[in-house]
């Protein structure tokens, strides 16, 4: 018998080395990627035209004067055989039909053959982190699974290829799905009625002040303030000014609930709206909701409810129930459409019936088995209060099919289920946690959908910052962090009800891993991440002196 | 030249009826390294305890409340592009606004040094 007796190495010998330095600068499957503009180039492209008319080609001189040389670079000519480089400025005479718009130089793009592009942005996208990766713990902005079957649905051609401008009985399907969608979403809040149209949270905040306003000017009650408590989202107090009131803070109390005592002092003839978190951003229930909105009404005002995160109380509570006026819901949160949308979201809001005459246009009604959307033209019979438009059309139909779909597929059980696993998800990481980390609201109860920590007790300059670094290196992506602001270097996390007690308790570990460190000094930590694409960067200087467009290097250095 | 402060934690030298105002240090460490300062334009009428100027550091962006009420005379330009003066010198040349004010006896609700270093050390 013949036999290779050498065989080959099938165990690893030697000494591992982390800190080898390649040739590349690659590190086996992390890739170093430079920037598009460092490696196109004016010579390549991925898509091959025809030469420019013959009359015009046949003058000779059309391709030197599309760029000193540079043949058919943006303009995507490919020629056989490329012209001679030359400066030499066309011709008067040979410009023809052209005249005044040829181009004298080249157009600065960076030019890429179909495998260099592809393979540029997948790169980056493995640099990335998502929610389709791992745990993704940021507190406030419900990172949770985009479940496939909602895409499926939402690239139906019925519903992916209606354009708002099709004759009205051509998209009665559509509209029977934006009427399915506001109808669950009235019945979920108990409110009577809803405008579709607002394309994110702090659109909708805006949608309801207005509808605020209006019912205020329609009674000729103009007045100037509203009230927004410490514990609410940072938007709030931003959309108030932007409609135009003074914005005036309400204390929250030292177990992290709005003082009821304190608003109640400062209700008075000047005051618009209340604007209330609920659950609000120290992950807590407001308890006296409803006594804060009796004493709202009886003051002539109305209450705002911030919305986002209704999915902690989605089918356990219904905030019409509790003297709500205008909410806002991120379809994104509660019923899982991608954060931004792919441009852009969407963000419903519902009203009371108070509020209800003075929601925008348009919207859409159901007449027997037909739908119509009423508008400026039909408003005027049973609509004509309405404060006007938010935006061109009805809505962002993307996020209202992916709504749909997980409203369906959930049914009333299944979201009242959504909630309480979130809360209790949220809640077992709490418990899990309170004994490392401080949890200054940890004897407030149990907390909604999202925990909150702050950084007593770290060792001497270590804070947040150390620890979110540190767990980019156990591969999470960090938690919220430095809000609430009313928490000394606050750390919020939610993990939603995606997660399985598996997933939470690897995060939990990481997390008592990196906060152990953090409490014993590991000066390592201080350097952390020591395994992500970028090390830790200066976000002082990129804040004060950011970099925000990319200039040739030659160009940049001649122009110095 | 009298210096009070407030529990929002700004200073206000006082001159007469001329005042300066900035941000405590104090206040810029916990702010941490201020990226982006906003001052009032010269002519704006303050009221006490409004809005005046915005701090921005890489950690939150914080209104500057006015501690008195009375009218901007001048606001620091050496900010826009030297917020950094915050964090180095939040006492002297990383003050905010100058203004003269209209009610002097609001003085009286603000804190002394002496007070103010007990007001922080109880936080």
């Amino acid at each position: 018998m013949s036999m290779n007796r050498q065989g080959r190495v099938s165990r690893p010998e030697g000494e591992t080395a982390a800190n080898t330095e390649t040739f590349t600068g690659n590190r086996a499957l992390m890739l170093e990627e430079p920037l598009i503009f460092e490696i196109g180039n004016e010579h390549t492209t991925g898509v091959d035209l025809p030469y420019p008319p013959l009359d015009f080609e046949g003058k000779g001189t059309a391709r030197e004067a599309s760029g000193g040389g540079a043949a058919g670079v943006a303009g995507g000519l490919t020629p056989a055989a490329p012209p001679p480089p030359s400066a030499v400025p066309l011709p008067e005479q040979a410009r023809g039909g052209f005249e005044g718009l040829l181009r004298t130089r080249p157009i600065g793009l960076p030019g890429l053959s179909e495998p260099e592009a592809t393979r540029h942005y997948t790169r980056l996208s493995r640099q990335n982190y998502a929610i389709d990766l791992g745990l993704f713990p940021l507190g406030s902005c419900t990172m949770k699974h985009n479940p496939r079957l909602n895409e499926k649905v939402a690239r139906l051609p019925g519903f992916a290829d209606v354009h708002p401008l099709q004759p009205q009985e051509t998209v009665q399907g559509a509209y029977a799905l934006i009427y399915l969608v506001a109808d669950w979403l009235c019945k979920l809040t108990g409110m009577p009625a809803v405008a579709m149209s607002p394309k994110a949270g702090a659109h909708g905040e805006l949608c309801g002040l207005l509808a605020i306003r209006s019912a205020l000017e329609a009674r000729g009650d103009m007045r100037s303030v509203v009230l927004v408590p410490e514990s609410a989202h940072g938007t709030n107090p931003a959309t108030a000014a932007f409609a135009g009131y003074a914005v005036e803070n309400i204390p929250a109390t030292p177990e992290g609930r709005v003082d009821f005592e304190a608003l109640k002092r400062r209700l008075g003839p000047d005051v618009a709206a209340v604007m209330i978190t609920n659950p609000n951003t120290c992950g807590l229930f407001e308890r006296d909701m409803k006594r804060i909105a009796d004493a709202v009404h009886a003051a002539g005002a109305f209450v705002y409810c911030d919305g986002a995160n209704f999915n902690a109380i989605v089918g356990r509570v219904r905030p019409g129930d509790l003297g709500v006026d205008a909410m806002h819901i991120n379809l994104h949160k509660t019923f899982s459409t991608p954060h931004g949308g792919g441009g852009p979201g969407s963000g419903p809001v519902v009203f009371s019936a108070a509020l209800a005459p003075f929601a925008p246009l348009p919207f859409v009604e159901k007449q027997g088995d037909h739908y119509h959307l009423v508008e400026e033209e039909t408003a005027e019979e049973h609509h004509a209060h309405s404060f006007g438009r938010m935006v061109a059309f009805h809505g962002q139909m993307g996020m209202f099919t992916r709504a749909a779909a997980y409203m369906l597929s959930h049914g009333a059980d299944g979201l009242r289920q959504v909630s309480e696993d979130a809360v209790l998800n949220a809640n077992y990481i709490l418990r899990s946690l309170d004994d490392l980390l401080d949890a200054p609201f940890g004897d407030s109860g149990p907390c909604m959908h999202e925990a909150l920590f702050s950084d007593d007790g770290m060792a001497e300059g270590f804070t947040t910052l150390d620890i979110a670094k540190g767990l980019i290196d156990e591969g999470f992506h960090p938690m919220t962090m430095y809000f609430p602001l009313v928490v000394h270097g606050a750390m919020l996390v939610e993990p939603t009800e995606t997660e399985s007690k598996a997933n939470l308790d690897q995060f939990i570990g990481a997390l008592r891993s990196v906060a152990a460190r953090a409490k014993n000094g590991d000066p390592s930590l201080k350097a952390a991440p020591h395994f992500a694409p970028r090390r830790r960067l200066d976000e002082t200087l990129a804040a004060r002196k950011p970099v925000l467009v990319w200039k040739d290097p030659e160009v940049a250095q001649a122009a110095e | 030249m009298t210096r009070y402060f407030t529990k929002d934690h700004e200073w206000i030298d006082v001159d007469g009826d001329a005042a300066t105002v900035g941000i405590t240090d104090y206040a810029q460490g916990q702010l941490g390294d201020v990226v982006f300062v906003e001052v009032p334009d010269a002519g704006r009428q303050l009221s006490q305890g409004g809005d005046a100027a915005v701090v921005e550091s890489v950690k939150a962006a914080s209104d500057v409340y006015a501690p008195v009420s009375g009218t901007v005379t001048e606001g620091n330009a050496a900010l826009s592009d030297t917020p950094d003066l915050v964090n180095t010198s939040p006492e002297a040349d990383g003050w905010f606004f100058k203004l003269t004010l209209s009610n002097p006896s609001e003085l009286d609700g603000l804190m002394d040094e002496g007070a103010y270093k007990e007001f922080v050390a109880g936080l």
